[in-house]
């Protein structure tokens, strides 16, 4: 089964050296990806998850960072000990990437036009007069109108939707097996962002992309992920099906976060909460890291990390799940 | 009963970037909040929800209109007047990374109104400034630490603190949970409802995450383009809308409980800018039910039950 996964991630492990000295940031990070597929990575402000993205796309200057265990497998190719020169040919060819604020990922000083055609240049080798016929094609993808006159647009003339919009029309000009998207509407205001979504659940089906969605939105979640990776403080914590792990969620930390969000409360009445902050890197101790929050914590918590375990039909990292 | 605060007829106009023409941020507002409730207030980026609250406090000068607070007339006080008035609004700001002094230690930014208000002795203030650090939660040993040794939950606790100090009537929170995390997010939000039943606060509760604002609110006022359209008790506004954008807002929501699901009802283009209002009602290009008198005729509100909303066909759908 696994020998169909896309993208594999195996035991991966990244840190930064700063000041302070080396600091863990993922420790023993592991999930797969099969082609067509949606897998929402989710979790709070500062847990890993975009340094797991860029991990994978080798995005991260090194040094500070570090790949200090794991592989990267993606069409059978381990990313992590690829050279950079390799590393160019799969960004925005085969992988394509989103991120969350479009300004700083859009050079200034370019048309949008240019922008959109250089993946295209610079992978397949077109002059700019074949990519620019692909690039009217693409706008129209991706719910651009006007495309001629949107071509000669600088980014700051855009609206924040437009420019994501901009945005994943360079993800996907080269027709990309998979497509990272980390925090894709994070910026963007409600109604724009279900624009986005929508446009991005209809770009996966009509392009056969596999999508690995970063977010803290666990609605999005539950609308465009077929299966779902809990991060907490530099660990997947629990993983399976949406459906199965929103509906019987059986790491204490999932179980919390489905229950505190104020969708599910009742008005007026106190939201359950988790009591505490999350651990930062560097200051998450031996054992479970979420044991100082966890109101099923154990004496085996606090000394022994806990690895991913089957639980029903999802796993968990967990020594006392949830029942 | 009078209204705590009441705003009739607000508006606020900004000269353009370009120096001609004018941004019509916040246009003919009006709005009632009794004690002790909350009035949250939702709309998307740029369509005013910063500026009015701002307005209502009289940190800026409408253009147009008045602000009543028990009756009286803020904007008629002279400075001193106001000054001892605005012990009764206190705001708390969205981020709580730029809204706290980083000089000041926590101790020195929670006393800086009752200093400046002169309220009390020293030991009285320190003793104040205990009781709050105690009361949002923070442990003792804040008082004597700086800003940036605070997460983003806890500086919100802060800038609660420091709001609450001079003990003011109401309290306008600007998305006060906006830049949290979920999980502390919640923390916040219970500590805000605790405050305002022990405090007998009243609230102004500014955000655009319907979900934060559907659970806290007792009345909704949702803006659209610097406008009021829709307006009324929380669980008739949000739970059946009667205003197109408020029903798109209301769909746009992703939704985790699966039986819940439904399709999202897609809003066309984008939110536009208040330089440039659009003639009749200012919602029309990308109303889905927008008809010939629209985009001629503003629509006045229209009222059922508690409630009111800005369309010539509220109600209708
Ligand atoms: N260059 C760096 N040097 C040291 N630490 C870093 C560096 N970059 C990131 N980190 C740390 O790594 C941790 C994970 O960061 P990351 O950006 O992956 O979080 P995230 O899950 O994407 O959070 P958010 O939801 O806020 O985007 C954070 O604690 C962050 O401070
Ligand atoms: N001092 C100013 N001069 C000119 N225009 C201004 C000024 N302050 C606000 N505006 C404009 O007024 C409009 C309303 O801004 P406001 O900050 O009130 O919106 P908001 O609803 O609070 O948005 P957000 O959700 O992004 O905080 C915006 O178009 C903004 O650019
Ligand atoms: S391992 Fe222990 S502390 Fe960690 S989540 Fe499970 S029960 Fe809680
Ligand atoms: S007045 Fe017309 S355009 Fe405006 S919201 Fe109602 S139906 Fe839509
Ligand atoms: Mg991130
Ligand atoms: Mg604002």
């Amino acid at each position: 089964m696994s020998d169909h996964a896309l993208l594999r991630v195996e035991g991966l492990t990244v840190g930064f050296n700063t000041e302070q000295g080396p600091v863990r940031v993922t420790e023993d990070v592991s999930f797969e990806l099969k082609a067509g597929h949606t897998l929402g990575l989710v979790g709070e402000s500062g847990c890993g998850k975009s340094v797991t993205a860029q991990t994978i796309m080798r995005l991260l200057p090194s040094p500070p960072s570090r790949i200090d265990a794991g592989r990267i497998l993606f069409e059978g190719k381990d990313l992590a000990t690829a050279s950079q020169r390799e590393m160019q040919k799969i960004r925005g060819d085969r992988i394509g990437m989103v991120f969350q604020e479009p300004m700083t990922s859009l050079n200034p000083t370019l048309r949008i036009g240019e922008q959109i055609a250089e993946p295209l240049m610079l992978h397949r080798g077109m002059t700019r007069a074949k990519a620019d016929e692909e690039v009217v094609k693409v706008l129209k993808q991706v719910g651009i109108g006007n495309a001629e006159r949107r071509l000669l647009q600088y980014p700051h003339e855009l609206s924040g939707g437009l420019r994501q919009r901009v945005m994943i029309a360079i993800a996907i000009i080269c027709k990309p097996q998979l497509l990272i998207a980390d925090e894709p509407t994070t910026a963007l205001d409600v109604t724009i962002q279900a624009q986005i979504m929508e446009l991005l659940k209809a770009l996966q089906k009509e392009l056969g992309l596999a999508v690995l969605l970063i977010t803290h939105d666990l609605g999005m979640v539950a609308e465009m992920c077929e299966t779902i990776a809990v991060m907490y403080a530099g660990r997947i914590v629990e993983t399976g099906r949406t459906a199965d792990v929103f509906a019987r969620p059986h790491h204490p930390y999932t179980h919390g976060l489905l229950n505190s969000s104020p969708r599910r409360a009742k008005k007026g009445e106190r939201l359950p909460s988790i009591p505490g902050l999350v651990p930062p890197p560097g200051a998450r101790g031996t054992g479970c890291s979420f044991a100082a929050r966890c109101p099923n914590v154990l004496e085996r918590c606090r000394a022994e990390a806990p690895p991913l375990i089957p639980q029903g039909n999802d796993a968990a990292a967990c020594w006392n799940p949830m029942p | 009963m009078t209204a705590l605060l009441e705003a009739r007829g607000l508006s606020k106009f900004f000269p353009a970037r370009d120096g001609k023409g004018l941004v019509r941020a916040v246009n003919d507002v009006s709005l009632s909040l009794a004690p002790g409730e909350t009035l949250g207030i939702v709309g998307e980026s740029g369509c005013g929800k910063s500026t009015l609250a701002r307005m209502l406090m009289r940190l800026i000068e409408p253009s147009e209109g008045k602000v009543l607070l028990e009756g009286e007339d803020l904007l008629s006080l002279a400075k001193g007047a106001m000054r001892q008035r605005r012990r009764d609004i206190q705001i708390v700001f969205q981020d709580p990374y730029a809204s706290l002094d980083p000089r000041m230690s926590i101790a020195q930014i929670i006393a800086e109104p009752l200093d400046i208000h002169g309220i009390g002795t020293k030991a009285e203030r320190a003793a104040k400034v205990k009781d709050l650090i105690d009361l949002v939660g923070l442990d003792p040993s804040a008082a004597s630490r700086y800003p940036h040794e605070f997460s983003g939950g806890q500086r919100q606790r802060i800038g609660i603190a420091r709001a609450i100090a001079l003990e003011p009537k109401l309290v306008v929170l600007d998305e006060p949970v906006s830049a949290l995390d979920v999980s502390i997010q919640s923390q916040i939000l219970n500590l805000l409802d605790d405050l305002k039943s022990r405090l007998r606060l009243s609230y102004i509760f500014i955000s655009h995450d319907l979900s934060v604002v559907q659970h806290v609110s007792d009345r909704v006022a949702v803006m659209y383009l610097g406008r009021i359209v829709e307006e009324g008790p929380a669980e008739a506004v949000l739970g059946a809308p009667r205003h197109p954008y408020t029903q798109a807002l209301m769909s746009a929501i992703p939704e985790i409980d699966p039986t819940r699901r439904k399709s999202h009802q897609l809003l066309p283009g984008d939110p536009p800018n208040p330089e440039n209002i659009p003639s009749g009602c200012p919602f029309h290009p990308r109303c889905p039910i927008a008809q010939d008198i629209c985009r001629t005729e503003p629509p006045a509100f229209r009222t059922a039950g508690a409630s009111r909303a800005r369309c010539h066909f509220a109600g209708e759908t």
